[in-house]
């Protein structure tokens, strides 16, 4: 239990996670409206989200996750070469996989 | 009113026969029996203070643990039905309906259900005695992983007397749980139950991963950590990537069914296929959650009944880590005959074979870690002695279905069924037996008896392989698997008997396991040293059950097997005499996990049902809940140095 005093704690207002929280909903909405509301062709609205979802993923991870802050060893930076792998793997493997589709169909 | 009282028959399925009769009346009994038994005792108070509210990691691990062995028993109920209807060709025991059911409620509680909550408890019981602490990183977020799983549970299980089960296999593929196919109620159940309990397993993986890299005692390194540990830090980190997987796809099949998108169907530019390998990119990963803490107890086991240090802890570790990576790239294999071409099918086929590598390690090590070692038979070794070779035979099939082309002739047939059910009963199932045996006396202060547990274990063992060895032969001989009923004289009646046979023997196992409890809580031995089997790792140097605060002073370990070199060296737990205790900073017990997991409760059942109202009235309740925690501020205690001192002169550690 002890330890859970060590981590940082921030002073003040937190302007950084209003903001984290104003960004990830607005670009979740634009996401939205993407699809729901224009007439671009699939494949550009598939881009334009998946630059969207980096975004998402930058902001969560410097507005909430304490992604800049370590007093001890930086433990993030094995596990965030291991998520890099996975979400490659993920989307790469799954593009991959799912090729087969334009020869069937 | 006549339409009413129609409904109402309809969505309590009092239509569907005396199956379903029978269950109302158990489930009413039983529950009145609670409430009668706790208000006749006086028991309400107590439960609430010292079980429901509790943040404290040995007690919920008991409660994920007494929750998994009731799952248990419902999917094995459930196995049992399968194999009274299959046992004989053209029997109607079950229709086609309830059979669907029931093997899908069969596969998704045994694995969501019993066992991830089993290895959780586990994870809850040992880690933090083993690495030195007094509790999880974050405790009330701990209370509030169980109390999800628990409404989950209960959720799921609702189902059978509710609505209607889901019916789409445990692994729910679409097009054919899509609205179009199978209305009502059934697969949003499997959806949101899934979703919910996944939310609390993200949690378990975040917590756990972060306790042991952060709240090990001094001197336990990486590389001291006893191997059970080790596979439970594997083993979050795989949670913590996989899961998510397992949210979105859910997410999008339920979309599809509440709101009617569509993302799965195969109206509207919907892709089934892609359900597919989403599920099994979260799936297969999956599997190794729920084996890797199991290869980590029976490490346990063997090296304690050796009386001998693991053999080679460093290639355990390497080998997990290398699982680990193998088992976020080979989710393919569960569906090589989708097509996907040569190019994709040899690639994943090469990376599942690959996976033999490590696991073979793994069983040499155990092998080399009892050869030469002064054996002793308790239970829990026997499940673990039992496991290798079930595993083995399980883990070679695997590799047969890993062969693309031999794929094909073996895909979904019943030596498909043979090869998980030994790797999950062989592996997970053997694992957390030998687990309650080996930890039994540190969560309860009491030993389980040795006869009973031999004769479960033989029982067990040898109805399994009854059971399930033969299912190998009737997948060569063309029988499909979740097939209801089949025509005679295709040679399958005698096998299929035989295994309904197998499949009796396991339920009288478990029966006297569950007479095993019964009989050692009124005359079990007491544990009365805190180590009865002459332990290696921490959990055995403090009491059972141990005290609340777990450690009086945090232990200096100076070593593996931290415990057995203290032993050795003739210390004590608590360091030289004349250490003065300090009060010990405890969190506070909180109502606010059960009560918010009622709201995600009663969230799930408006998603269910689509009964939107009760789904918003849930959510705002749970982002309510969830806000009141900020505003906390007196969220923990200190426990005086008198408690502590009477607390460990009454352990005789003064």
């Amino acid at each position: 239990m002890e330890s859970n005093h060590k981590f940082h704690q921030e002073k003040g207002f937190p302007w950084k996670h209003v903001v984290g929280l104003f960004l990830s909903l607005v670009l979740t909405a634009i996401a939205f409206w993407l699809a729901l509301a224009t007439n671009q062709p699939p494949a550009v609205i598939i881009t334009i989200i998946v630059v969207l979802g980096v975004g998402q993923l930058l902001v969560q991870l410097y507005m909430f996750m304490h992604f800049t802050e370590s007093d001890e060893k930086a433990w993030q930076v094995p596990t965030i070469y291991f998520a890099l792998f996975i979400a490659l793997t993920i989307v790469g493997g799954s593009i991959w996989i799912m090729t087969f589709k334009s020869l069937v169909a | 009113m006549s339409g009413i009282v129609n409904w109402a028959v309809h969505f309590f399925m009092l239509d569907e026969g005396p199956l379903i009769w029978l269950s109302d009346f158990l489930i009413g009994i039983a529950s009145v029996g609670i409430v009668v038994a706790l208000t006749y005792f006086k028991l309400w108070k107590w439960l609430w203070d010292n079980w429901l509210t509790t943040v404290d990691h040995k007690k919920i691990g008991i409660m994920y643990l007494i929750a998994a062995v009731l799952m248990l028993f419902r999917g094995g109920t459930d196995g049992l039905l399968m194999r009274t209807q299959l046992s004989w060709p053209n029997l109607h025991f079950l229709n086609a309906d309830h059979y669907d059911q029931i093997f899908t409620t069969h596969g998704t509680i045994m694995i969501l259900f019993m066992a991830m909550p089993a290895l959780i408890g586990f994870f809850n019981i040992a880690v933090p005695l083993q690495i030195g602490c007094r509790d999880v990183a974050f405790p009330y977020l701990n209370a509030i992983s169980f109390w999800l799983f628990f409404v989950a549970a209960m959720l799921f299980n609702l189902s059978f007397v509710v609505g209607g089960s889901p019916d789409g296999g445990w692994t729910s593929y679409p097009p054919y749980v899509e609205n179009a196919f199978d209305p009502g109620p059934g697969e949003n159940y499997f959806l949101v139950s899934l979703q919910i309990t996944g939310i609390g397993t993200i949690a378990t993986g975040v917590n756990f991963l972060l306790t042991i890299l952060r709240m090990r005692a001094p001197g336990m390194t990486l590389m001291r950590l006893p191997m059970f540990t080790w596979s439970v830090l594997i083993t979050s980190i795989i949670i913590v990537f996989a899961f998510p997987v397992l949210a979105v796809c859910l997410a999008l099949l339920l979309i599809d069914r509440d709101f009617g998108s569509h993302f799965f169907t195969i109206s509207a530019g919907g892709m089934p296929m892609q359900y597919v390998n989403l599920f099994w990119i979260w799936g297969h990963p999956e599997v190794y959650i729920v084996i890797l803490p199991a290869f980590g107890i029976f490490s346990e086991v063997v090296s304690t009944f050796s009386s001998k240090k693991l053999f080679g802890y460093s290639a355990m570790v390497v080998s997990m880590i290398a699982i680990a990576i193998l088992s976020f790239i080979v989710w393919v294999h569960h569906f090589f005959t989708m097509g996907a071409g040569p190019g994709v099918n040899s690639f994943f086929g090469v990376s599942t074979m690959a996976i033999a590598i490590p696991t073979g390690v793994k069983i040499f090590n155990w092998l080399f870690t009892m050869h030469k070692g002064r054996i002793e038979y308790k239970s829990a070794m026997l499940w673990a002695v039992g496991f290798i070779p079930n595993f083995l035979i399980g883990g070679l099939t695997g590799v047969m279905l890993a062969v693309p082309p031999a794929d094909y002739q073996y895909h979904n047939s019943y030596f498909l069924i043979a090869h998980f059910h030994y790797v999950l009963i062989g592996g997970t199932v053997f694992g957390v037996f030998a687990g309650l045996y080996y930890w039994w006396p540190k969560m309860f202060g009491v030993l389980l008896n040795e006869r009973l547990g031999r004769w479960h274990f033989w029982l067990f063992m040898i109805g399994f392989n009854i059971c399930f060895f033969p299912m190998y032969f009737l997948g060569f001989m063309g029988m499909q698997r979740r097939v209801y009923t089949y025509p005679a004289g295709y040679g399958w009646g005698v096998i299929n008997l035989i295994e309904t046979f197998g499949a009796v023997l396991m339920g009288i196992g478990f029966l006297v396991f569950v007479l095993n409890i019964l009989w050692s809580a009124r005359y079990g031995e007491r544990d009365v040293t805190g180590d009865p089997w002459n332990g290696r790792t921490l959990e055995w140097a403090t009491t059972s059950p141990a005290p609340h605060y777990n450690f009086a002073i945090i232990p200096q370990v100076k070593g593996r097997d931290a415990w057995w070199l203290m032993k050795q060296a003739g210390e004590s737990i608590n360091g030289p005499k004349g250490i003065p205790f300090k009060p010990i900073h405890m969190p506070n017990n909180s109502g606010r996990p059960i009560i918010m997991c009622a709201f995600f409760f009663i969230a799930g059942a408006g998603f269910v049902f689509q009964w939107w109202i009760p789904a918003i009235i849930g959510l705002i309740g749970v982002v309510v809940t969830m806000a009141l925690r900020s505003f906390e501020y007196n969220d923990h205690h200190y426990i005086p140095v008198d408690e502590i001192e009477e607390t460990e002169a009454a352990a005789g550690r003064l």
